[in-house]
């Protein structure tokens, strides 16, 4: 029942995210920070289109500016030139507002470190999301129950961050950046605190729900265990795009 | 409702946390309400006992009288004009005559101010129904037991008193201590001797003159009092009301420590708060959360934890408040020594008032303590504050 409902809503999602083709368009994006008196520039030139649906992934040493690129595209910083359209919404001209209520409908964030509010349970973290689009209060937890199964947690929706092991503390963070069924997911270096066996784990729940739900992924990642999942990777080096690859068939998938 | 929601999450979530902030809040309510509380009912009990003892319903003075002036008793005296004599007749009124004396206990002497009073009055809440005792011709004198205290005269003690008369001439006489009385008013002890009124003017040869007239209480202004000049309750209260504000900055520096106390828990949790919870900004921001909301939401909490201490105080120090209410609170020092008019046992008063004024000043605190370290949230960057980077 649950599994055909939820069908049913990605398919009205996938028809949505078709009409437009790109999902976030990027031109001549530069990207300066003030240091001491001068600038440093983690960003240089970088045009990039992402397709709905995509897998992909920012592949580059640390410091070579991924995690810069990825808070453009979530709007939670602004390019010092260039445009970012993300969603159709042109984030350079839109208002700290508008920013900030199109991740809470269309986007959903998976960080290194998890981020989970300590004092919040499995459901209470995943719920917030839902809270804050206003859905209410049953929906809310089926949507929640729906998520947290994909994630493989049910066992865990009462226990808190502080009681879970670090590969479940990212389950519960990815069923939380998903359980609106945003369009488009960011992840910096979901893997980097979690073991193999758990980084597998996380990736192929991430690979499925790319295919269930049809939502396009974008992370930045210098793990290579990552980059065996994604289908497009974009290298960058010194925050320059230096190579962009599509991958027809990732050695590893479902 | 949704940051209200959240807010609530947050609270229980973080557990003992906010139950310590809390209780350090609730304190300082109930220690606010409990010292506010002592001091209004402080204040009561001094005007209470003042009306009751020294003001009655008012009194009529002699033009030139001026009782903080010793020197103006000499000529402050006359007949009270027939209107405030026929009260007098009636009962209604209670003349006093006034005068300076020096009395000569166990050779000592002292200045003290001697005051004629009817023996027989019921006007002023005063023994002085004791003057009326036998004395062999000595002069019966009341004190209070402060005075007795001072000048080491105990009940039948003889002493010396000694005088100016209206001729300017010095006279001496015998008194006798026939009554010390207890009395939480020490304007009617230190430095008082009273004296039937009758032999003061005898005394004084000041036949049927007084220096003020203290009326009862519930008699209505008087007709006719030529020159003698009206005093109600209120400008005689005017004294001790501004000795109990002399008090005041003591009880308003309580006060403020109190209310820093209370603040100071609720600003260092709230700026602790801001700090530790860096990381659930950011990721609150990048939820979707605007800066605003996340304002909103940490004010929400700081206000809620103001509520529930409120709620707290209530429940927990409700019971003592009504308990003092009830059974008054034992005073360990002796303050009319210090010049206040204090009960043995202080009747606190919890007039709703106080506790509205407490709850909104509070609460209006609070709120301010709340907004303003998250007021940084909104200078924070969502990309530093994800990371949890102190910025
Ligand atoms: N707020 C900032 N101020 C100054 N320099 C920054 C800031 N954020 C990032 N940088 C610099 O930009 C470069 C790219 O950083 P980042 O995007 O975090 O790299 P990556 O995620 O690829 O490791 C780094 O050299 C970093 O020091
Ligand atoms: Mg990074």
């Amino acid at each position: 029942m649950l599994i055909r409902a939820s069908t049913r809503l990605m398919q009205s999602k996938k028809r949505e995210n078709m009409s437009n083709k790109n999902v976030v368009e990027i031109q001549n994006l530069l990207k300066q920070f003030p240091v001491g008196g001068g600038f440093f520039t983690a960003l240089k030139d970088v045009n990039l289109q992402f397709k709905t649906g995509e897998f992909s992934g920012l592949v580059g040493p640390s410091g070579s500016g991924k995690t810069t690129l990825l808070n453009q595209i979530g709007g939670l910083d602004s390019p010092t030139e260039g445009s970012v359209n993300v969603l159709n919404m042109d984030l350079v001209n839109a208002s700290h507002n508008q920013r900030a209520d199109l991740r809470k409908t269309k986007m959903g964030f998976i960080f290194q470190s998890y981020n989970l509010l300590p004092v919040y349970t499995v459901f209470e973290n995943v719920e917030l999301p839902l809270i804050l689009n206003k859905i209410e209060s049953k929906k809310r937890k089926e949507l929640v129950e729906q998520a947290v199964e994909w994630v493989g947690l049910t066992d865990k929706l009462e226990s808190r961050p502080s009681q879970l092991s670090g590969g479940e503390c990212q389950r519960t963070a990815i069923a939380r950046a998903i359980v609106h069924k945003p369009a488009l997911v960011l992840a910096d270096e979901p893997t980097a605190n979690l073991d193999a066996k758990n980084s597998h784990q996380i990736m192929k729940i991430l690979v499925n729900l790319n295919q269930e739900l049809d939502t396009s992924f974008i992370f930045a990642t210098h793990d290579e265990k990552i980059m065996e999942y994604l289908k497009r990777i974009i290298h960058l080096d010194d925050g320059q795009v230096t190579q962009d690859d599509i991958i027809e068939k990732p050695k590893m998938s479902l | 409702m949704m940051l209200f929601h959240l807010a609530l999450k947050n609270l229980i979530g973080a557990g003992l946390r906010t139950w310590l902030n809390v209780f350090v809040t609730a304190l300082s309510f109930f220690m606010i309400i409990f010292i506010s509380g002592m001091y209004d009912g402080m204040r009561k009990h001094a005007r209470q006992v003042t009306i009751d003892t020294e003001v009655a319903g008012g009194s009529y003075w002699h033009p030139e009288f001026d009782p903080l002036d010793p020197f103006t008793f000499e000529d402050s005296h006359g007949q009270p004009p027939a209107s405030i004599q026929n009260a007098i007749q009636k009962q209604q009124a209670l003349p006093v005559l006034v005068s300076q004396a020096s009395i000569y206990p166990h050779g000592r002497i002292m200045p003290v101010v001697m005051k004629g009073i009817e023996p027989s009055q019921e006007i002023v809440n005063l023994p002085t129904h004791t003057l009326l005792e036998k004395t062999d011709g000595l002069i019966p004198v009341l004190i209070g037991s402060g005075m007795a205290d001072y000048t080491k005269l105990k009940l039948g003690d003889t002493f010396m008193i000694r005088w100016l008369d209206v001729h300017q001439s010095y006279d001496a006489d015998e008194g006798i201590v026939v009554h010390i009385m207890e009395t939480e008013n020490f304007k009617v002890d230190m430095g008082t001797i009273w004296i039937p009124i009758r032999k003061a003017q005898t005394m004084l040869s000041m036949e049927n003159e007084a220096t003020y007239v203290t009326i009862a209480k519930g008699v209505p202004l008087l007709n006719g009092t030529h020159n003698w000049i009206h005093r109600d309750i209120d400008y005689l209260m005017r004294d001790m009301e501004a000795m109990i504000e002399a008090d005041e900055p003591g009880a308003q520096i309580m006060y403020v420590i109190l209310l820093a106390l209370a603040g100071m828990g609720i600003f260092n949790s709230q700026i602790l708060s801001i700090f530790r919870r860096r990381k659930e900004i950011g990721t609150l921001m990048a939820v979707g959360m605007t800066r605003s909301r996340v304002v909103g939401l940490f004010t929400m909490e700081g206000g809620m934890n103001a509520f529930l201490a409120l709620i707290m105080t209530i429940v927990l120090g409700g019971p003592f408040l009504i308990y003092f209410a009830i059974y008054g609170i034992p005073m360990p020092i002796d303050y009319t020594e210090m010049g206040l008019i204090m009960a043995k046992r202080l009747m606190p008063v919890y007039s709703i008032a106080l506790l509205v004024s407490t709850t909104l000043f509070i609460a209006f605190v609070v709120l301010i303590l709340s907004y303003l370290p998250s007021r940084r949230i909104a200078k924070m960057k969502p990309t530093d504050a994800i990371r949890g980077k102190i910025t």
